[in-house]
């Protein structure tokens, strides 16, 4: 890519992308087998006493345009995961392959490329900011590194702040703290969005911001995405959110992805009792339709010493024997649009007594969707 | 509710806090009354900013005396709480009053045990001994249901999971008795699964010791799962007040309409979100007018010019708005979800 050409940036991308690699059917993003174990580390000689599974053998595509939403509690490890998709922290097994190259691998596609088709959002918008470099400064920094000039990556940086909606007469010589919370989630997606990736990650990119904020934010990455044609994957633990702009929908328990499908298909279906529960969760808007007994009890696990088996086993309601001896595994041939989910009440013959006889699309035991009452 | 009620338990009449300093004066709080009755769960919504947390931590004159400038009339069950000194304001805090913060790892001393910090407390309210304070502390936490309640009594803050270090919170909160619990957004910080526990407890918990609450949120299904009456709080002014079903399935106030019309669920997929334009004011400079005028979308030049009143619509509801007959009647309520 010619990086000194900068007027495209600003122009809007039709869906036959120029910059495909791989052909239009090629996922955008194939993570197989992605770990990461954080050693903890003690004693005199500062030996590793015990490792935290953040992320344990996590496989998903992520396909050209879609928006790929990853639910779960806090330590499930959804922020590790998309700091493994930036290779912001190197995997410890597991490959990434962008676009049909492999990340980072002989002959693939080099750490340095890849960061530049893809980018990131932060949670905390302020400290993703350098406090001393006025707004349009930080959004043309990315560019210069990549090889633009200074008055070419500064006028590409004020394009976008306009298309972000913020004027950049008013707010470009601004500094972070001058800005408020929305503001400088825009000015984060501005930055994000100057070397013009192909896939952004939204790492609780609106968590942090007032409701009648984030849906501003929520609207503007919903034109962008059109405008830009951009991937995203979009991290949260706002259920309605994530229903709201995802396509598809990753479940994650402690570090494993316990259930994967199209968004109708879960929150209408859940298939995985997490998943159930976790939707059960939700709070109703309606004052008459309070909930009585919560869905879970307990919270959930450490990771430094996951349950054995299915680590959702010692919440769960329909847990049996099975459930503590083998580990459910993610069925991985329900192709990219399919809906999978690791729980041994889904696999024929598993040994769990309400195990499934045959794999019908979409067979719910004993409906585990209802919150137990 | 029983005869007590002759005298709220909660009576706040024209609360004004400002923070002066060299630079600017912050008029955080402007004007807010309240009353909450015996047994009552009062919800303050608010964005960021918008006074709730500052009129909470007045109510526990928690706020830097040097710093903040407090006027108005606070009382708790009768005693007004500006006028405490000393000893009386040390025995008010934690006696009469509890709270409940966001962050319950901050809130809570990481050096002692969580056992210890209730015994300490109980003991330094009702004069009994350390070990009568830790069977209080057993009490309380088993109160709580905090499972295996013996062994988390000699547990560090930093040795619990959220959850749990939030109900050792609630805990120390209720050690005691109090009548009146503020809860200054308890399950912001939680995951879900753990936030909707936490609010059902809450709620038992409030329904059996009769407590008076004033929960503090910016989440409208918090409100809609705990609340009796929720007052909308914007730019450091009540705008609207009301039994929660009113407010929720019916709200008067623009902003309140915009609060519910921009809050995400699922089945808007693939259309805007009718979001609120532009940002809350700047409170060290609020407009002349309806602090919410610059936003919203039924006001005119009457709205930006004169502050409105506070238009009752009946017993305890009232909206502060120029519009409240004019505007469409909640055209956004029936988007609400079951």
């Amino acid at each position: 890519m010619d990086m000194t050409e900068t007027k495209s940036a600003l122009s809007s991308v039709s869906a036959d992308d120029a910059r495909d690699r791989g052909g239009k059917a090629q996922p955008m993003l194939i993570a197989r087998g992605l770990q990461k174990h954080f050693p903890i580390t003690g004693g005199i000689l500062n030996r590793t006493v015990a490792r935290i599974r953040a992320v344990d053998g996590v496989s998903f595509t992520v396909m050209k345009g879609e928006t790929l939403g990853v639910v779960g509690e806090s330590g499930c490890g959804k922020s590790t995961l998309a700091r493994l998709l930036m290779h912001l922290i190197p995997p410890d097994s597991g490959e990434l392959i962008f676009d049909g190259e492999a990340v980072a691998a002989k002959d693939g596609l080099e750490v340095r490329d890849m960061r530049r088709l893809m980018q990131m959002v932060f949670q905390d918008s302020y400290s993703s900011l350098n406090p001393r470099m006025p707004v349009e400064d930080s959004i043309a920094y990315g560019q210069i590194v990549h090889g633009a000039s200074n008055e070419a990556a500064k006028q590409a940086a004020r394009a976008l702040m306009e298309k972000v909606g913020l004027d950049p007469n008013l707010f470009g010589p601004r500094y972070p703290h001058e800005l408020s919370g929305g503001q400088k989630q825009r000015i984060n997606i501005a930055r994000a969005l100057v070397l013009e990736p192909r896939v952004v990650i939204l790492d609780e990119a609106v968590s942090a911001l007032d409701k009648s904020v984030e849906a501003q934010v929520l609207n503007l990455l919903r034109y962008l995405k059109d405008v830009f044609n951009l991937t995203y994957v979009f991290i949260s633990h706002d259920l309605n959110v994530v229903q709201y702009v995802s396509d598809r929908v990753l479940v994650m328990y402690l570090g494993e992805v316990v259930e994967i499908g199209p968004v109708d298909k879960i929150y209408a279906n859940p298939k995985h009792p997490y998943t159930a529960a976790l939707l059960a969760s939700r709070l109703s808007m309606n004052p008459d339709d309070r909930v009585n007994e919560p869905p879970l009890i307990g919270d959930p696990p450490n990771p430094i010493n996951p349950p054995s088996g299915c680590r959702f086993r010692t919440r769960c309601e329909f847990a049996e024997k099975i459930c503590e001896i083998e580990t459910p595994a993610l069925p991985q041939d329900v192709g990219p649009m399919g809906h999978a989910c690791a729980c041994h009440m889904f696999v024929a013959k598993s040994g769990h007594s309400k195990s499934i006889m045959h794999t019908a699309e979409d067979v719910t035991p004993s409906s585990p969707a209802e919150s137990p009452s | 509710m029983t005869t007590e009620t002759k005298t709220p338990l909660v009576s706040v009449r024209d609360l004004n806090v400002k923070f002066v300093s060299r630079e600017a004066t912050v008029n955080a709080v402007n004007d807010v009354s309240l009353t909450v009755q015996h047994g009552e769960v009062l919800c303050i919504i608010g964005e960021s900013g918008s006074g709730k947390s500052v009129s909470m931590r007045a109510l526990m004159r928690l706020l830097p005396e040097r710093r903040a400038v407090i006027s108005g009339k606070l009382a708790v069950d009768g005693q007004d709480v500006l006028a405490l000194k000393g000893k009386e304001l040390a025995a008010f805090r934690g006696g009469e009053a509890a709270m409940i913060f966001q962050e319950p790892m901050t809130a809570l001393d990481p050096v002692y045990t969580v056992g210890h910090q209730i015994a300490e407390t109980v003991r330094r309210h009702t004069g009994c001994s350390f070990e009568e304070g830790l069977a209080r502390a057993l009490e309380l936490l088993e109160l709580v249901k905090v499972p295996s309640a013996k062994r988390r009594l000699n547990a560090f803050p930093h040795e619990l999971s959220g959850g749990l270090r939030q109900r050792a919170m609630i805990a120390l909160a209720l050690s005691c008795r109090p009548k009146l619990l503020l809860a200054d957004e308890p399950t912001t910080a939680l995951d879900a699964t753990v936030q909707i526990q936490v609010l059902i407890l809450m709620r038992k918990l409030q329904q059996e010791l009769g407590m008076g609450m004033i929960f503090v949120t910016h989440d409208l299904g918090v409100a809609a799962e705990i609340a009796d009456r929720v007052a909308v709080m914007y730019a450091g002014r009540i705008v609207e007040t009301g039994t929660v079903q009113e407010v929720l399935t019916d709200p008067k106030h623009p902003y309140t309409k915009g609060m519910l019309s921009s809050t995400v669920h699922g089945n808007m997929r693939g259309q805007d979100i009718e979001a609120i334009p532009g940002s809350p004011p700047d409170l060290r400079a609020l407009p002349t007018g309806c602090s919410f005028g610059p936003r919203c979308a039924f006001a005119d030049s009457h709205c930006l010019e004169q502050l409105p009143p506070e238009v009752m619509l009946g017993n305890d509801r009232l909206a502060r708005c120029f519009k409240v007959d004019a505007a469409p009647a909640a055209a956004d309520a029936g988007s609400v979800p079951a």
